[in-house]
């Protein structure tokens, strides 16, 4: 993950679901022009919360081993807006997990109105793309990510997150 | 529990509608998945999610779409086409598949046709009805 776009963790239930929030903010720019005297948060950029939300619990559930990439969006139903000064709540939970893919479902609230649903499959990419080579590194799950899970998932010992961020 | 015919292959149609956002119209029992239904590789994988969720069983990876096994053994392809032994192997993994008209031009890019959604409800018919 080269950037952040949620804020914190309030649940998280290894391999099962997750909740993550986003506080969304008028000092965000692209809401200027998304859109002029009528800031909303873009859709895709909802989609990408969930996709953060729901990878990293695809990720944890495999010990951060895999490299998980978003593969396809499966379903996406959007029912309200998302303006600054919201926060959001996301809802993800693993449908089905093999060794080379997963499969998640989730909602996205704001206090009690439900704001969108969105399904996605994510790939295992070392498992998948007949045999292509990846960099040995998991560019995916790099240190900046981690914060967000402090405190929040019971360290395993065979889990690559430093000693230090143990809770 | 054993299911009819029929009855498999409306919820296979659901599952296809639903996971390569086609009309139901289009999935006839010969269409292809990759060729009419435009299903890529990732879809393969929704389609099992979707199969294991309906059906509630599970589908080996490699059991319904085995083409991976094939193609990464060398002594199963020669010069872009399937072996004797390849056909073989194909015939074990794949009975499920009609292969009579494949067997004939082995083609490892028209592997992709054997997947159709006849192949589909032919596998989920033997193994719903074996129990």
């Amino acid at each position: 993950m080269r950037w952040i776009w949620i804020d914190k963790f309030i649940e998280f239930q290894s391999g099962d679901h997750a909740v993550a929030v986003k506080n969304v903010t008028l000092a965000e720019e692209h809401l200027h022009d998304h859109f002029p005297g009528f800031p909303i948060m873009p859709e895709c950029l909802l989609i990408e919360a969930m996709a953060q939300t729901a990878g990293i619990l695809v990720g944890e559930a495999k010990n951060f081993k895999e490299k998980v990439i978003l593969a396809k969006i499966k379903k996406c139903v959007f029912f309200d807006y998302v303006k600054p000064g919201d926060s959001i709540k996301i809802h993800a939970k693993i449908e089905s997990i093999a060794p080379e893919a997963a499969s998640t479902s989730g909602k996205i609230t704001c206090e009690d109105k439900l704001i969108a649903q969105i399904e996605l499959m994510f790939s295992h990419i070392d498992q998948n793309l007949a045999g292509k080579q990846f960099p040995k590194e998991n560019f995916v799950f790099t240190d900046m990510f981690r914060s967000l899970l402090r405190g929040m998932v019971l360290t395993r010992p065979d889990c690559d997150t430093p000693k230090s961020e143990q809770p | 529990m054993a299911r009819s015919r029929e009855e498999i292959l409306k919820e296979v149609q659901q599952v296809l509608v639903d996971a390569l956002g086609v009309d139901d119209d289009e999935i006839t029992t010969d269409a292809t998945l990759m060729g009419d239904l435009g299903a890529e590789s990732i879809d393969f994988l929704d389609i099992v999610f979707r199969l294991e969720k309906a059906f509630a069983i599970k589908i080996p990876r490699e059991e319904l779409f085995p083409a991976e096994s094939l193609m990464n053994n060398p002594n199963f392809i020669s010069n872009g086409k399937l072996t004797k032994s390849g056909l073989e192997e194909l015939r074990n993994k794949m009975p499920h598949t009609d292969i009579s008209k494949f067997q004939n031009d082995p083609d490892i890019n028209k592997l992709g046709d054997l997947f159709t959604v006849n192949a589909i409800v032919n596998y989920l018919e033997k193994k719903l009805n074996a129990a």
